[in-house]
């Protein structure tokens, strides 16, 4: 288990390079071998969500991901997403609706609510419902953060809310 | 003061009291930017993974351990008997609730695993994931024993006992005979019978549970990082239980991802971190992983309720008759008991209405599982559910609609104060007003008539409802009076810095509620200051005042009113300063908006940032008799009731698919009375969130056994939690009854949904069903029971 490969990729903008070994989940990378705490762990299965990174573009589960798989790949969390400033509406829309409780799922709920409005910003009710059920919240019941995410769609495909 | 003076501080100018402040602690959580346990690295941490028992029940003997040892960055591995030299044993027993035993429990096993999952070897090492390869290499000598996997025959001579010194397997027993019930009965022109079970669930909290223990043995003084609701109950349990000056123990709780109750019991293997770290005198981390989360975590419900209602011709309720059987584990869980959800379970049961005749008995009995104990509701959704179910079943025996068997049956608005037959008294509840502003909100009439064209088109859907009462603001007759070193006070010191900015540091704990930010307000409208001159420090024991920190809807409503008494006190400081500084009488000078003002006018004198340069740095310039106090600690307890009583209503409307026996939620509404309320917002959220986990448990949530004591669905995958795709759209209103028993007048609000809603639901399905004449009372309502109950499968 000791043997390692030594993977390069980009985090966060930041060219990263590191002898790691080839069993380590991607999430689990980021957390213990470059500090990104941001993204969290929630079950280890790929269910609940918490873990929700963005890799070469698209939203996946840090913790179905090796590693070793995102040699040569541009990584974003959430730490990378809020400083550059990319979904600091979302953000806003959830701190203002309090989208949010214990925050444990909030990263990656942000993440995915940015994937479906990149995609979609007149996303109705349902459709973000749908999108985001893969991804658990405990504490609040879903309504907050669908409000949120409808409102922030709303703005940027130019309708009044 | 000028006759414009406000009368009470709720009616101050600039309150916050009463708008949707948005958190200020949420923001570094929206970023990524919290510190939850795992988050945290200490200088020369290890990490601990436990074996742990396949077995629901079994001996072990010989333990070799030494492969594991010999593995890669393996730092110790330890028994139970090796580390009992640094922790002893616990009991969880309270001395108020008479007769309840339980045996001595280890933070690891010495020579006998009594569920499946409980820790019986610790392997440390320098990461976690050594650490875990480490545990597959010791070989621990199993025996299996009998199992006691069904709560119903826990009691028979022929199961075998779980502990033999204490006798049987009855943890606890209750008995209540109020009345004459018998004659009730015999008068009764309708009885209603039925037998509801509740299948165990669990927390889930996203964060699972998480520890990092660090004990200098220089200082001899232990640090604990610890996601969890009670940081000074644990300081003292952690003092207690390895031997340690209780001065010399710190708690600190950062940011806590969801608790619900999961986080607020002791837990075997975090107290073996904590002694682990001692033995090894560095820092340890556990953080259970899902699976773990899922055999450890407390479960809760599990009860088996016969029950039956006596009604007059009247429709008047006559009488309760009820038997309450619940399996608790192998141990009563320390410190709070596993025998608290029981016990309100046979106190609140029909506690909205007018019954005078009530005989419950309530056994808590010790099973081959993993342990039970107080979730989000403890009892209240049993309680509900049963009693709301018994009156819906008694509308439909009598024809009668439930809305108006319920008007006729819960307790008049002028009947306060009022006792209930089990003794609860209630200081002032609104049933009847609540129930009116539901039924207004959803156009019952209009629903009832679309509910009728639905059905006549071969569509089932059904309303609903369950009327609620809820224990909060809890004084020490919940834990306190039991012997517990469990606060029911809470306290909050307010300072004034330099720059007119105030430092609030307050008992109660965070855990996503709102708690701080709801503290803020209070502080922010008693002293007269804006929202940003406000800062609170919550969760460190080595800061805070002592509290009870967050459990029995107590935050917003004991932390509340500290808050308050410390604002006022401070402000009254201020004043007394200011008129020092501006020769002025202190009665004619108010604070507002964080500066000093004419009381008449509101004409500014002096912000708080030059009161507090002068006296920081130029305290020569003041008189010489004068020390001011710029920092003031208030407490409160309450002491006028033993709970402040709040009440509301839910009501569902569903849609059941009598094909697949899927059900559909198309709306819920809730009406809820807590009292002042501080954050609307927030109260709001609190209901909904708590509305989707009283939904989980009736829909979805069930942790499965097998008769082998054997876990069958211990991951997220297969223990279904509610997700977004699902859950309603719910209309949240208020009535406001604030408690006289405080200034703030709050009660708690985070357990009233997860009350009403599973009662709610199981109405709404049975209204569904009800043309075919079928009902069900199994919780959660899977597909499968409900196709069963309509003889389908």
């Amino acid at each position: 288990m000791s043997d390692t490969l030594t993977v390069n990729l980009t985090v966060n903008g930041e060219k990263v390079s590191r002898a790691i070994e080839p069993r380590r989940n991607l999430v689990d990378f980021l957390r213990e071998d470059l500090q990104l705490t941001g993204s969290h762990v929630g079950c280890e299965h790929g269910v609940c969500g918490a873990c929700t990174l963005r890799v070469n573009g698209e939203i996946v589960r840090g913790c179905l991901m090796l590693a070793v798989q995102a040699e040569g790949a541009v990584v974003e969390t959430i730490e990378g997403v809020s400083d550059s400033g990319e979904i600091a509406d979302l953000q806003e829309a959830f701190h203002e609706r309090n989208a949010l409780q214990c925050g444990f799922c909030t990263p990656g709920m942000l993440l995915a609510a940015a994937d479906l409005l990149n995609a979609n910003p007149g996303a109705g009710r349902d459709q973000i419902r749908e999108h985001i059920s893969g991804n658990y919240c405990r504490c609040t019941g879903y309504q907050a953060i669908v409000d949120a995410i409808e409102a922030v769609g709303r703005k940027r495909s130019g309708q009044s809310s | 003061m000028t006759e414009k003076s406000p009368l009470t501080v709720l009616d101050r100018p600039n309150s916050f009291i009463g708008k949707s402040v948005s958190r200020a602690g949420a923001k570094r959580l929206l970023e990524g930017r919290g510190t939850f346990v795992d988050d945290m690295t200490l200088p020369r941490m290890v990490h601990v993974a436990f074996c742990r028992s396949p077995f629901a029940h079994a001996k072990f003997g010989a333990i070799n351990s030494e492969a594991a040892k010999a593995a890669s960055g393996i730092i110790s591995v330890v028994t139970g008997r090796e580390l009992a030299e640094y922790c002893t044993p616990w009991v969880g027993v309270l001395t108020h609730l008479q007769g309840l035993k339980s045996a001595p429990q280890h933070a690891i096993a010495l020579d006998k695993a009594c569920w499946q999952g409980e820790a019986v070897v610790a392997v440390i090492a320098e990461t976690r994931s050594q650490a875990e390869d480490a545990v597959e290499l010791v070989e621990i000598d199993y025996q299996e024993l009998p199992v006691v996997a069904d709560m119903e025959t826990a009691l028979d001579d022929a199961t075998p006992v779980i502990h033999s010194d204490l006798g049987d397997n009855l943890c606890f027993q209750r008995e209540v005979d109020i009345g004459e019930v018998d004659k009730a009965f015999a008068d009764a022109h309708c009885v209603v019978e039925e037998t509801f079970n509740f299948g165990r669930h669990t927390g889930v909290c996203l964060e699972t549970r998480a520890i990092i223990a660090d004990y200098n043995p220089s200082e001899e003084h232990l640090t604990v990082y610890l996601s969890a609701q009670a940081p000074h109950m644990m300081k003292n349990l952690y003092a207690k239980h390895f031997g340690l000056n209780e001065d010399k123990v710190r708690v600190v709780c950062k940011d806590v991802g969801g608790s619900f109750g999961i986080k607020v019991h002791t837990y075997p293997d975090e107290m073996a971190t904590g002694a682990l770290s001692i033995m090894l005198k560095r820092p340890v981390k556990f953080n259970a992983d899902r699976l773990e989360s899922f055999v450890t975590d407390i479960h809760a419900r599990d009860h088996r309720v016969k029950a039956r209602m006596a009604v007059s011709k009247e429709g008047k309720f006559l009488a309760i008759d009820m038997d309450d059987l619940t399996g608790i584990g192998p141990y009563s869980v320390y410190p709070r008991t596993s025998g608290i959800e029981a016990n309100q379970v046979i106190n609140l049961t029909g506690g909205p209405y007018t019954i005078e005749n009530y005989r419950a008995n309530a056994r808590v009995v010790f099973t081959n599982k993993n342990g039970m104990c107080q979730y989000r509701a403890v009892g209240h959704p049993i309680a509900c559910a049963v009693g709301e179910g018994l009156v819906d079943a008694a509308a439909r025996a009598m024809d009668m609609d439930p809305v108006e068997l319920r008007r006729r049956n819960l307790i008049p608005d002028d009947a306060y104060p009022y006792t209930y037959a089990t003794g609860l008294v209630y200081e002032q509840l609104s049933h009847h007003q609540c129930l009116d502003k539901l039924l207004e909100m959803m156009d019952y009439d209009g629903l009832r008539r679309e509910q009728a064209e639905y059905r006549d088109k071969g569509i089932h859907r059904g309303i609903g409802f369950a009327s609620m009462i809820e224990v909060t603001n809890p004084s020490p007759a919940f834990y306190g009076v039991g012997g517990a070193f469990i606060s029911s006070q809470e306290g909050c010191t307010m300072r004034l810095d330099h720059t007119g900015g105030i430092t609030c540091t307050v008992g109660v704990t965070e855990q996503g509620q709102g708690s701080d930010a709801v503290m803020a307000q209070v502080a922010a409208t008693a002293v007269g200051v804006p929202m940003e001159n406000i800062r609170i420090v919550s969760g460190d024991t080595d800061v805070v005042p002592y509290g009870g920190g967050t459990w029995a809807s107590r935050a917003a409503g004991i932390g509340g009113e500290a808050a308050l008494r410390a604002g006022k006190a401070l402000r009254e400081n201020l004043l007394e300063i200011a008129a020092i500084i501006l020769q002025a009488d202190a009665a004619a000078l108010d604070i507002q908006d964080g500066a000093v003002v004419d009381a008449d006018g509101g004409t500014e004198r002096m912000p708080l940032s030059e009161l507090g340069r002068i006296v920081y740095f130029r305290g020569d310039t003041l008189p010489k008799d004068v020390q001011p106090e710029l920092v003031v600690t208030r407490h409160y307890v309450p002491k006028a009731f033993p709970f402040a009583f709040t009440n509301g209503v839910e009501a569902f409307y569903v849609e059941v698919d009598v094909d697949t026996g899927f059900v559909k939620l198309l709306k819920c509404w809730v009406v809820d009375d807590c009292g002042t309320i501080i954050n609307p917002m927030l109260v709001d959220e609190q209901i909904r969130g708590g509305v989707v986990q009283g939904i989980g448990g009736a829909l979805y949530e069930e942790c499965l056994y097998d008769e082998r004591g054997q876990y069958l669905n211990a991951t997220m995958a297969d223990y279904l939690t509610p997700m977004a795709m699902e859950m309603p759209d719910i209309e949240v209103g208020h009535v406001e009854t604030p408690t006289k028993d405080s200034e703030l007048g709050a009660k708690g609000v985070g357990e009233a949904g997860t009350t009403g809603a599973p009662a709610a639901i199981m109405n709404a399905i049975n209204d569904a069903i009800q043309p075919f004449g079928k009902h069900v009372s199994d919780m959660p309502f899977t597909p499968e029971r409900i196709l069963k109950a309509l003889g389908k499968v």
